[in-house]
């Protein structure tokens, strides 16, 4: 505590008490919040969990292969979900992958600065379309002007129209996934490919392409997991009512995961209770839980495999 | 050729053979047409699918439009059907999700990046954070079901705008600390070094310089967050949204967020619903108004983040 000629002292210097447990306290009030983001997880998992628990306890287990999914009546056919949800996810696949990659592909590699600057804001305005919109799109449109010239005999409800619209919706993540991934591939290798008398076509096939590869695939599962995950469009193109007969046929309607769960979540007033139709409800937000986060973990997975590899 | 060449001789004969030959690369052409396809297809449909809904429900947004903006929904018949009580109950249901979302997953954000980088709670808050943000919305439907309109019954009145509201902000919370926490990364070491260095507090560093610093970012992700619930149905199906009409009546603004509600999604999931020709020119119109409002948040958002996004 030496007095120099400005006579001040450490203790001048010293933060005021005041202003140490004003900044102590912050950190907990901050701290606070991010045990609420876990909370929400521990709820979501106790919710289903619970649910699913319930009714996998009191479900005969034959009822679940039946001929179709009719949850009022006591018939869970898991299979007709399951079979309908995959086929719609892997049509909006064939609709997206290939429309996304190269959306991708043409922005990372070919597009002008200026061009990309004005699409990737695009890219992200359309991620924002509502899936109430698209599905009233498949009804409106997909289904009466595009596949009624293709197919004779098709239902106003039907699976590939919801496959389509789903796709749709899941083009602007896979392209931006896989624009990203494209564009952590070193410039060097591209440069070498062209040092090598590459052409661009060349470079971008034979070389970047194969560099992200890694990433594209985590484009792909979590775009998939998008896809299985999509209510609103199905429920409306192809989920119909809250019932469906097992089928294959795309041009047939059909009820996925989601769907089932919106139309018995139509009907909650009436299905309320300890009955086994609304159980059921839960049991699928478990099912499709688990689906989507072991999807979606895989992808994550590979992603963070690539960004350790540049 | 003679056998003796100058060194130009041979550096002109090599670039003679490896010059590219204008118009042979067809398949790289063929190749970009097909990207630019590929991209145009990719961004077009937008286009297609707003001319599609408009032409779809021009009898209502040539005709009524006024009419379809100011009544509420009708069972009765298409024509007598509106929107009102959709837009508001979005609105209400917009502004719960933001009270909840907001603070909460700012609050997350500046724990993660500014107080506890890399310990391993924050390591389980970012696995978690990655997580919920690929839960389908429906799920959290369920959540808001059993907790949020059955378990806090006493707090949100049931399934009302507040626990659709809190359903939504508990979907919409992932997307607001991703990108809160992009912001704060952003704001350089300098800064906070600058102020430490002049005897602040953590807090008044945050409070005074780092978060004033990520703030038009912050308000960016928030603005997308609050879009994004803006047109999510889903999960408000399970929460009610679906089967209640809001009833003005003589009820005060309060009660209103705490009795019956839809959502500008849920009705035109109604108006899909029904049959008849006429309806779905209502769900068109209907989807040409979410459409306009929620590319309008959006493009605002965008619009705002470019315009102020700093290069430190």
């Amino acid at each position: 505590m030496s007095q120099d000629s400005s006579n001040l002292s450490a203790a001048d210097l010293r933060t005021s008490a005041g202003r140490r447990a004003w900044s102590a306290g912050a950190r907990w009030v901050f701290a606070l919040a991010a045990v609420a983001t876990v909370l929400v997880s521990a709820l979501i998992i106790w919710t289903v969990a619970s649910g699913a628990w319930t009714f996998i306890s009191q479900v005969p287990f034959d009822s679940l292969t039946e001929i179709g999914w009719f949850p009022r009546r006591g018939l869970f056919d898991l299979s007709t979900l399951l079979v309908n949800s995959v086929q719609i996810s892997v049509i909006a696949m064939l609709v997206a992958v290939p429309s996304g990659f190269g959306a991708a592909i043409y922005l990372s590699e070919y597009a002008h600065p200026r061009v990309r600057k004005v699409m990737k804001p695009a890219l992200e305005l359309l991620a924002s379309v509502p899936s109430v919109v698209l599905g009233v799109f498949a009804i409106s449109f997909i289904t009466p002007s595009i596949l009624t010239s293709f197919f004779h005999e098709i239902n106003f409800f039907n699976k590939l129209a919801a496959g389509i619209a789903v796709g749709l919706l899941v083009i602007p993540l896979i392209a931006s996934i896989s624009e990203d991934a494209l564009r952590a591939v070193p410039l060097a290798l591209r440069e070498a490919s062209s040092g090598l008398g590459a052409r661009k076509v060349t470079t971008s096939i034979r070389v970047v392409l194969p560099a992200a590869m890694s990433g594209l695939m985590a484009a792909v599962i979590v775009g998939f997991s998008r896809a299985i995950g999509e209510t609103m469009v199905v429920t409306i193109a192809s989920g119909g009512g809250d019932t469906s007969l097992f089928n294959l046929a795309l041009t047939e309607s059909g009820g996925t995961f989601t769907s089932a769960m919106a139309a018995l979540g139509l009907g909650t007033d009436q299905v309320a209770g300890n009955n086994l139709a609304f159980q059921s409800l839960y049991f699928l937000g478990a099912l499709l839980f688990v689906i989507t986060l072991v999807l979606n973990m895989l992808g994550d997975l590979i992603v963070r495999r690539l960004r350790n590899k540049y | 050729m003679t056998i003796l060449t100058t060194p130009a001789g041979i550096a002109t004969g090599a670039a003679d053979a490896l010059r590219k030959r204008p118009g042979a690369d067809v398949a790289g052409s063929a190749f970009k047409w097909l990207l630019i396809g590929a991209t145009v297809f990719a961004t077009g449909f937008l286009a297609v699918l707003l001319a599609v809904m408009i032409v779809d429900g021009w009898d209502v947004l040539s005709g009524n439009l006024w009419y379809f903006l100011t009544h509420g929904f009708s069972q009765r018949s298409a024509g007598e059907a509106g929107v009102w009580q959709g837009i508001i109950g979005s609105l209400q249901v917009a502004l719960v999700t933001g009270v909840f979302a907001v603070p909460t997953g700012v609050a997350t954000a500046i724990y993660l990046v500014e107080y506890a980088q890399g310990n391993r709670f924050a390591r389980i808050v970012e696995l978690n954070i990655r997580n919920l943000a690929g839960v389908p919305s429906i799920v959290y439907g369920l959540l808001g079901l059993a907790v949020f309109a059955q378990t806090l019954r006493g707090f949100s009145g049931g399934t009302t705008a507040i626990a659709g509201g809190m359903t939504l902000a508990a979907m919409v919370l992932p997307i607001v600390v991703i990108t809160s926490v992009e912001a704060l990364k952003a704001v350089p070491d300098s800064l906070r070094e600058a102020a430490y260095g002049v005897g602040a507090t953590k807090w008044e560093v945050l409070s005074r310089q780092v978060l004033p610093a990520a703030l038009s970012t912050i308000l960016t992700g928030t603005v997308l967050a609050l879009a994004r619930a803006l047109g999510e149905a889903a999960p408000l199906i399970l929460v009610g949204a679906a089967t209640g009409f809001m009833s003005f009546g003589d009820a005060n603004m309060f009660e209103t967020f705490t009795g019956p509600y839809t959502a500008l999604p849920v009705l035109i999931f109604n108006f899909a619903r029904q049959p008849g020709a006429d309806w779905g020119v209502n769900a068109a119109a209907a989807s040409v108004i979410i459409l306009v409002l929620v590319l309008a948040v959006n493009g605002l958002a965008i619009y705002l983040r470019n315009r102020f996004e700093r290069q430190w």
